[in-house]
């Protein structure tokens, strides 16, 4: 049954090459900690993607109950967390993730530094890579200001001061994120938007590059 | 497996092949030792894993719930600001004075900018052939270095924190036990500084500032004593004016102990 399902799709668009692609490869020996247990460094990487698919999971079910407005947003998330079923577990989930992912992609760059597994051919993947690194600290950085604490709106403060004192850029930066004179109802609302629209976006597309280019080019050999 | 030609060219030790090719799936056949199938085996393994460590993480969000705040209040002004802990190496940066006032943009561009281009461009700036840590010395040591430089500001943030935390403690709570520790001959102006909750809420107990926050250590060689006390009382810039708290005369005490700081 599965088997004519699966020939009456291959049939018609050719699933078998595209399966071979993504699934059909050999780990090799000098990465797979079954093999050496130091090889666990290789693993940070899957690691980094594991994490993120758990907060773009955890997300989608923050924003059923979130509201972005600067009367509702604290309240929202008070709610969540204290009486919606499993809240406390989703956000804690969310909150936690966004540090460990962190901790991850940074152990996952030093991984690839300290092998030396950015030279050529692999230089293009670095790049990515460490685009992928910024647009996750973006992500942090919008992310903290959800929940409209005090502790959010003035490091957010903090953190635009920042932006406007850089050259040139920096006052039109800072307008574009904040959104008005102050920080406040604007604000809140382009960092959901950020948060959740134009970065994950962004970060998407960069993972997917990401990994075509690993399947591309294989891993690096061993040191 | 298709190519296990061994006359085969590949761009350096990947699995592009140099010649152009047919598009059949590489092959880990070259490298030494037992390779093992992505689909099933390895990745049963991994999600094994994964399921273990999925388990851990659930025990902590449960024990440890996210935290939140009371709802945010602009005009909530003895309030220090945090970033999350990644940022807290960057946010460090900004409190010393090479790097804050005059030179902020060292604090918030021309340091942070090098830094981050050059890990965007380090293929380029370590070409050699060498991929052992050991055999590209520089590229090595410019790394621990800027680890290094990291923790340490981490932990120097985070250290500043909790005593910022104990001083607003102590101005704020009003508890006589926990008077800053001022010394019995300090200044009337030193002893009125450390009551100041609102004020070491931004420039911190001891003047060192903040981020954009300026420093007070040398606050005197800046202003005049009457241009410290027009900021105190009308406010500046970010800062808000009207926090002062105490009488006319022990507002003058401050602005003459303040003046006295070159």
């Amino acid at each position: 049954m599965l088997k004519s399902i699966y020939n009456w799709v291959d049939e018609r668009i050719n699933v078998t090459p595209m399966w071979r692609d993504i699934a059909d490869h050999e780990v090799p020996e000098h990465v797979n900690p079954a093999h050496h247990f130091s090889a666990f460094v290789y693993c940070f990487g899957g690691l980094t993607f594991f994490i993120t698919v758990i907060q773009i999971l955890s997300g989608m079910f923050l924003t059923m109950y979130y509201v972005p407005d600067i009367i509702n947003a604290n309240a929202s998330v008070k709610y969540l967390q204290n009486e919606v079923a499993f809240g406390v577990i989703v956000r804690g989930m969310h909150h936690w993730g966004a540090s460990l992912v962190i901790v991850m992609l940074f152990l996952h760059t030093l991984r690839v530094f300290f092998t030396g597994a950015y030279k050529k051919p692999r230089e293009l993947n670095w790049v990515v890579g460490v685009l992928i690194f910024f647009v996750m600290l973006g992500l942090g950085f919008t992310g903290y200001l959800l929940p409209w604490d005090n502790k959010a709106y003035f490091a957010t403060k903090v953190g635009l001061e920042i932006a406007n004192t850089v050259p040139l850029i920096g006052p039109f930066l800072g307008q574009l994120l904040q959104g008005g004179d102050i920080v406040g109802a604007q604000t809140l609302a382009r960092f959901f938007a950020i948060h959740v629209f134009f970065l994950p976006g962004a970060l998407l597309g960069l993972l997917g590059l990401h990994f075509v280019l690993i399947r591309k080019q294989g891993i690096s050999g061993p040191l | 497996m298709a190519n296990h030609d061994k006359d085969v060219k590949y761009v350096g030790d990947s699995r592009v092949v140099a010649e152009k090719h047919d598009g059949t799936p590489p092959s880990y056949s070259e490298f030494p030792g037992k390779s093992e199938p992505f689909w099933p085996d390895f990745l049963l393994k991994e999600w094994m894993v994964a399921a273990v460590g999925l388990v851990g993480f659930l025990v902590l969000t449960i024990s440890h719930p996210a935290p939140i705040g009371d709802q945010a209040d602009p005009n909530n002004t003895s309030f220090l600001p945090l970033p999350d802990w990644y940022f807290l190496f960057l946010y460090q940066f900004l409190k010393y004075p090479w790097a804050s006032g005059d030179y902020v943009l060292v604090g918030t561009v021309i340091v942070p900018g090098l830094a981050f281009t050059a890990l965007l461009l380090a293929p380029w700036l370590d070409r050699g052939p060498e991929r052992r840590p050991n055999r590209r010395p520089v590229a090595t040591t410019l790394m621990m270095l800027a680890l290094v430089s990291i923790v340490y500001l981490t932990w120097a943030a985070v250290d500043s924190a909790a005593s910022h935390k104990s001083a607003n403690h102590q101005g704020g709570g009003g508890d006589t036990e926990d008077i800053p520790p001022v010394s019995e001959d300090a200044s009337p102006g030193e002893k009125i500084w450390a009551k100041q909750a609102s004020c070491i809420g931004c420039h911190a107990a001891d003047m060192s500032g903040a981020g954009t926050v300026p420093g007070l250590t040398d606050v005197g060689s800046r202003l005049s004593a009457e241009e410290i006390k027009d900021v105190i009382v009308n406010g500046r810039g970010q800062m808000p004016g009207g926090m002062f708290q105490g009488t006319d005369e022990e507002l003058d005490q401050l602005v003459e102990y303040l003046a006295s700081l070159k």
